[in-house]
């Protein structure tokens, strides 16, 4: 399924600060997938566990930006995705992620690693391997350019397929009005 | 219907009645102009500009705009559209709009209009303001995070309650809603769960307590119908019926 | 139910006086709210209650009311309250240098109040001293001309405590600036001469018998002819309004006059808030006389019995003047009942003091402020011409076109429409501020050439002139031999300069911030418009912007222009649109090269975090991305 072949276009998916709810959303269409095979081929995506994005026709990201992985991830997929694609409510607006954004983050922060009753030995974690969080979660459209986006918590499988069903065909992707959902 | 004069919208003719404004007329006709802070019981506002469209050289908000005979009004026009889409992804991101949590959502007019208009993102840079809400009244909730201003609370608390719970304060982008009482809080209000200023909010700022969900997602209003084919429901109702009331 | 909160005292000498200086009347809610926040220096809660239980209105009206003015404080502002006025001509005579070394004097953050109440320090927009920047207001009252000497003084007194009455009257000295006289400005109309003029012509008999072929609704019994005559005048002269809009004031007075229902006002609008020009404050100031006689005229022609002058905050120092003038008009019989003896002519003005607003120089929002509410332009038709202050017909004119009108009035729409242009009649006077020599008035015939009035104030190496405030048209120097007036340039009168070291970049931003700052919030597209525009201004400011930010304002402007409640958020764009044109390279140079520019600070948005966790290291920072990054990622 990775290894690329002529005239499949070339696919990658991930999550950001989400829930891998729409990617779950995206294997609901279910016997689609087998057609969708056909014409497609998957790069970076958690189905392949392919770590880096390679030059692919379509990113489809779900998530928003919460941390600095999420921004170098993101900014992968940009550099790598002919067209890249905001999936779901907190790719498009931060979602529940966002939801803590009215809080200041450095109270956030203090209160879960140092002052919450019952820690035993409360320390504020620094290694550099962990990623930092931003102060604020923002949707893709505020880091990165993006072409396409797919609403919904979860989009609709039917708006997903219509979706990739539109790029394969060549055709300009349109979301039909009965599948906008931001629910 | 005949006899009585007309104007034209989209180039089909829409009778109006005197007195009537454009959006009246239309809605009453069938005619769909996508709007928010336009009510059928309250005197139009004009501060949404959803309902800008062009007429006579010039864009005005049709619900505020006088129907007189022969006018050609523009609506449905890509360059319209285009302006009432930037309007409401405006709104989207002035404040704080999380339709998965929203006991609102599928009777949300503002979500229904931007379904409507084919919006599929704010596609703007969202301001994230803090807005805490009020729980403090036993039957009521007040989310500020979703008010998009249409003072739509504050003329029925006014004008049909007699109450006037709700005012604007502020100015600017820093225009918010407030309550009457000097704690800032809903539960020091003469508001009740019946008022109709509970109704009205098109929106999910106002809430009743212990009711959400009693219709699940996906049965209600807006689901069962666009909103564009609900246009008649929103039409003013005959002046007969409003003097009985 | 939880408990009330403590509530006000029963009985509140202070305030029941306040009130009944303004007869309990809610319709006076700006001039109660202004004078109850003279006790505490704001409006702390209780007295809101207060006003609002003894007013019998909901308290949420009388805090929203509060809460939409600037000058009205919802909390403590300091007893010695310093406000900076901040616009373009302001800064560029280096007023943010003289605020922060007042902030570092008296030991405080700008906008924040003191530890100990005494003082704040923080902006206002223009105050109508652009031809003395800097200037400030402390508690209202002006002072311009700063310099380091005169802001240290500043801070000696407030550390002092000395009471702003026993301040050095020189720091309140006002120059007047009058550089270029012509026939308002020149006038030496004696109070009354041209009311005598207008009831005289109801005296000639020929006229008489040609008026009375012309419909008229009047009033007056005795010289009925006067005042339709009178408005022939008016008509006749071409006056066109001169706070920029230039409707044709005769049209409007007839309109007024013709208007059903049996009670008209007159308003004059002195809430004169267009950053940079100040022609009122010297019109009220100097020619107090001229702008009444003007207002009677038209109470005469229109029949209206009572009039308004609704003074902008930043002018309370022009008060005692005008209070005065007024006395002295009613003492000579030119005001009140049987006015220059003419029975059933009772007429008489009252000053409304505003509460810092710039949208209420719109004629409608100026006359919700005057019936105490929010200052929202209203929804029109129907215009204040039939339904104006309390419903009922009203005028609302500029200062300076009731002086003209009082011209016309005495000397005749012959004489007046012979100066200027056929299109604009009469002569405009210009506040000249920026940079030049000689800043101050200028009062020119219609049809003067930027050019000439460039020589006449000395402007060195001018590049761009901002024509009417930022809600006119800003040009360059290939554009200077254009004539001001309603056929090529119409001017509510600012012509702000800028020489050829300016940066209009800034000046746009700084005009954006400005319109940001006092929309009303009404409707969606300024309310959040005019707010999107400023942070897009400011990520181009910061180097961040690209080319989908430009778009991104075109787009906003455009929407702006289409949809916008008022004037306000129509002009809202203009500065940015204007120097987009002109000064191009202006915005070039500050643009990435990329196409797309992340909405904020993406390594700043990790500032917090990094604070919080003491990393410095390599993976706690985001760098900006290289444009070649891709290039040299898919080249590995």
């Amino acid at each position: 399924m990775t290894q690329s072949a002529p005239g499949r276009l070339r696919v990658a998916t991930t999550s950001l600060a989400g829930c891998f709810g729409c990617h779950m959303s995206f294997l609901d269409i279910d016997e689609r997938l087998f057609e969708l095979a056909q014409h497609v081929v998957l790069d970076r995506t958690p189905l392949t566990d392919i770590k880096r994005c390679g030059p692919c026709d379509v990113g489809l990201v779900e998530g928003g930006v919460c941390n600095a992985e999420n921004v170098h991830v993101l900014r992968e997929f940009r550099r790598n995705c002919r067209v890249l694609v905001a999936v779901g409510a907190c790719a498009i607006n931060g979602g529940l992620p966002a939801q803590r954004n009215h809080l200041d983050l450095g109270t956030c922060l203090q209160e879960v690693y140092l002052t919450e009753p019952g820690l035993a030995r409360g320390c504020m974690p620094d290694d550099p391997e962990l990623p930092l969080p931003l102060d604020k979660v923002h949707p893709l459209h505020e880091v990165v350019k993006v072409d396409y986006f797919l609403p919904g918590c979860p989009p609709p499988a039917e708006a997903i397929w219509s979706f990739l069903a539109d790029v394969v065909a060549g055709r300009e992707p349109r979301v039909p009005r009965e599948l906008i959902r931001y629910d | 219907m005949s006899g009585r004069e007309s104007f034209l919208l989209d180039g089909t003719p829409v009778p109006f009645a005197p007195g009537e404004t454009v959006m009246q007329a239309a809605l009453a006709a069938g005619h769909y102009i996508p709007h928010l802070c336009y009510h059928r019981d309250f005197k139009p506002h004009g501060s949404c500009k959803v309902c800008t469209v062009r007429a006579g050289g010039q864009t005005v908000a049709s619900c505020t705009l006088p129907a007189q005979p022969g006018l050609e009004v523009e609506s449905a026009t890509p360059e319209l559209e285009d302006n009432r889409r930037t309007l409401v992804q405006m709104l989207f991101v002035e404040g704080n709009h999380f339709c998965p949590s929203c006991e609102k959502s599928g009777n949300c007019l503002l979500q229904a209009v931007a379904y409507e208009l084919g919006v599929l993102s704010a596609d703007l840079d969202h301001l994230f303001p803090s807005r805490p809400i009020d729980a403090s009244h036993p039957d009521l909730l007040l989310d500020f995070n979703r008010c998009i201003l249409c003072e739509l609370c504050v003329r029925a608390s006014a004008e049909v309650d007699g109450k006037g719970v709700f005012a604007l304060s502020g100015r600017g982008i820093g225009k918010h809603l407030i309550v009457n009482a000097e704690s800032g809080r809903l539960v020091d209000t003469a508001i009740a769960a019946t008022d109709k200023a509970v109704d009205v909010c098109p929106v999910g700022v106002i809430l009743r307590k212990r009711v959400g969900f009693a219709v699940p997602i996906g049965r209600r209003r807006f689901d069962v119908a666009p909103v564009s084919a609900q246009a008649k429901g929103d039409a003013p109702r005959p002046p007969r019926e409003k003097e009985r009331r | 139910m939880a408990a009330m909160p403590a509530t006000a005292p029963t009985v509140d000498p202070f305030l029941d006086q306040v009130l009944a200086r303004h007869g309990a009347d809610a319709s006076a809610l700006v001039q109660i709210l202004r004078d109850a926040q003279a006790r505490d220096g704001w409006l702390p809660p209780a007295t809101i209650t207060y006003l609002a239980a003894r007013l019998g209105v909901p308290r949420a009206r009388v805090e929203g009311v509060a809460g939409f003015y600037a000058f009205l404080y919802t909390s403590p502002a300091g007893r010695y309250r310093v406000l900076f006025a901040d616009n373009v001509v302001e800064r560029m005579a280096g007023s943010e240098a003289l605020r922060e070394r007042l902030c570092t004097s008296l030991w405080i953050e700008r906008g924040k109040v003191s530890e100990d109440g005494l003082v704040s320090v923080d902006t206002t927009s223009c105050t109508g001293m652009s031809d003395q920047p800097p200037s400030l207001l402390v508690n209202g009252r002006a002072i311009a001309g700063l310099d380091e000497r005169r802001v240290d003084e500043i801070a000696e007194l407030v550390r002092e405590q000395v009471p702003l009455d026993a301040w050095p009257a020189a720091l309140f000295a006002i120059d007047d600036n009058v550089r270029r006289r012509d026939v308002l400005l020149a006038s030496d109309l004696a109070p009354g001469e041209a009311l005598r003029a207008s009831i005289a012509r109801g005296q000639d008999e020929a006229l008489e018998r040609a008026g009375n072929e012309r419909s008229w609704r009047e009033r007056m019994p005795a010289l009925p002819q006067g005042p339709a005559l009178t408005l022939e005048e008016i008509k006749h002269s071409n006056l066109r309004g001169r706070g920029g809009a230039g409707f044709m004031t005769g049209l409007k007075w007839e309109a007024c006059r013709t208007a059903p229902g049996p009670v008209r006002h007159v308003v004059c609008n002195a809430d004169e808030g267009e950053p940079g020009t100040f022609k009122d404050r010297v019109l009220l100031a100097r020619h107090a006389d001229l702008v009444i006689e003007g207002m009677t005229v038209c109470a005469y022609v229109v029949g209206a019995s009572s009039g308004f002058l609704y003074l902008r905050a930043e002018y309370e120092h022009l008060l005692p003047g005008l209070r005065e003038t007024l006395a002295r008009r009613r003492g000579a019989g030119l005001l009140g009942a049987r006015i220059a003896g003419v029975p059933g002519f009772d007429f008489d003005i009252a000053i409304h003091v505003g509460a810092g607003a710039y949208v209420c120089g719109e004629e409608s929002a100026l006359i919700e402020s005057l019936e105490g509410k929010r200052g929202i332009p209203r929804n029109r038709p129907p215009y204040p011409v039939t339904h104006g202050y309390r419903q009922q017909p009203t005028v609302v004119n500029n200062v300076e076109t009731f002086c003209a009108a009082a011209l016309v009035a005495a000397r005749g729409g012959d004489w007046f429409r012979s100066i200027g242009t056929p299109r604009s009649a009469g002569t405009k006077v210009l506040s000249v501020a920026g940079d030049c020599a000689r800043p101050g008035l200028y009062e020119y015939p219609f049809g003067v050439t930027v050019r000439e009035v460039l020589a006449d104030c000395g402007a060195r190496d001018p590049q761009a002139v901002q024509v009417s405030g930022p809600s006119g048209i800003c040009i360059g120097a290939a554009e200077f031999d254009r004539r001001l007036g309603f056929e090529d340039l119409p001017t509510a009168g600012a012509f702000t300069i800028f020489d050829g070291s300016r940066d209009m970049f800034e000046v746009a931003r700084g005009y954006a911030h400005f319109f940001a700052h006092e929309s009303c919030g009404f409707c969606t597209p300024c309310r959040v418009g005019t707010t999107l525009l400023c942070n897009a201004m400011d990520k181009v400011a910061e180097g961040k912007g690209s080319r989908h930010d430009l778009a991104r304002i075109e787009r906003l402007n455009r929407l702006l222009q289409a949809s916008s409640h008022c004037g306000l958020g129509h002009t809202a764009c203009n500065p940015v649109l204007d120097t987009m044109k002109r000064f191009r390279p202006a915005y070039e140079r500050r643009l990435c090269s990329t196409q797309f520019e992340p909405a904020f600070d993406l390594d700043g948005a990790l500032a917090r975090a990094r604070a919080m966790t003491g990393r410095d290291d390599a993976g706690a920072h985001l760098l900006d991305e290289s444009p070649g990054a891709a290039e040299a990622e898919r080249a590995r």
